[in-house]
């Protein structure tokens, strides 16, 4: 894996609009039942503007960040080769129907570790007016060819 | 919340996962990998059965704490180790059990430990929901 990705910031993605039936069809997915995940009107009555997202929905809007890198031609990564090590999501708010969401990610490090080479992203997701969100951070781990 | 101990249980819950459970992931997420949906590409790359998606797991494990949890709180951080696939069987699927118990309190942050598994297994490894408690 190419050392040199180790800090580098990637583009903002294209904005994403969380739809209503996207967070409900998202929340069925991960079994879900909270009204605010279903119900607008319940999601307004706990002072949301709309349907409330699971919290691991923010992979979503993670993904067209690793779309990105895994796409950038100099990173020395085999897709094929790639395991997801680790997930976690530090929250400002919880995402909610009608976000337009945009995603930076950094390379915040490259590491090797046994034969394997471990990456991690993080990508912060801010919301139109430019207020951060979540952050969703990744550790990929890339399979030694031995 | 003062009324929590550390190593107090808090919840447990039991959740089957089935195929149908891992196409509608898929489709809800837009990860169409087919190592979780077809045994014969699963095979190919040498896994040991069709392998709900990490992040499925991931997302279902977390409810039982945000059901706990309901408008008392806010979640802060939640993160997770993938440390041993789910095999989803073809016919019974399989049942994956969380629980929740505290593992620290610090100041306004409370930390939930869950410990995830499958088959008689842990799949997730230092499974952790930092919450802020306001009553």
């Amino acid at each position: 894996m190419n050392k040199e990705l180790e800090g580098r910031v990637f583009p903002p993605t294209t904005p994403y609009l969380v739809g209503r039936e996207k967070v409900r069809e998202f929340a069925r997915a991960v079994f879900a039942q909270s009204p605010l995940n279903h119900d607008p009107e319940a999601a307004k009555a706990a002072g949301f503007v709309d349907v409330v997202a699971p919290p691991t929905f923010a992979v979503v809007i993670q993904e067209a960040g690793l779309a990105l890198l895994l796409a950038a031609p100099d990173t020395g990564i085999d897709f094929s080769r790639i395991v997801h090590g680790e997930q976690k999501f530090t929250y400002t708010r919880p995402i909610v129907a009608g976000d337009e969401l945009t995603a930076i990610l950094t390379v915040t490090s490259i590491k090797s570790l046994g034969g394997n080479d471990m990456i991690t992203a993080e990508t912060a997701i801010s919301d139109a007016t430019g207020e951060h969100v979540v952050t969703a951070t990744s550790v990929l781990v890339m399979r030694g060819t031995e | 919340m003062s009324d929590l101990v550390v190593g107090q249980e808090l919840i447990t819950g039991n959740i089957t996962l089935t195929r149908f459970s891992l196409v509608r992931y898929a489709g809800a997420s837009g990860d169409f990998n087919p190592i979780h949906y077809r045994d014969d590409v699963a095979a190919s790359v040498g896994l040991p059965g069709v392998l709900a998606h990490g992040m499925l797991t991931m997302g279902l494990a977390v409810q039982p704490v945000i059901d706990w949890m309901g408008d008392r709180g806010e979640l802060v951080e939640y993160g997770v180790r993938f440390t041993r696939p789910v095999v989803v069987d073809g016919n019974g699927g399989v049942v994956v059990t969380v629980s929740a118990k505290v593992g620290a309190i610090e100041d306004d942050v409370t930390r939930i430990d869950l410990t995830v598994s499958a088959a008689n297994q842990t799949v997730l490894g230092k499974s952790q929901v930092r919450v802020k408690l306001n009553k």
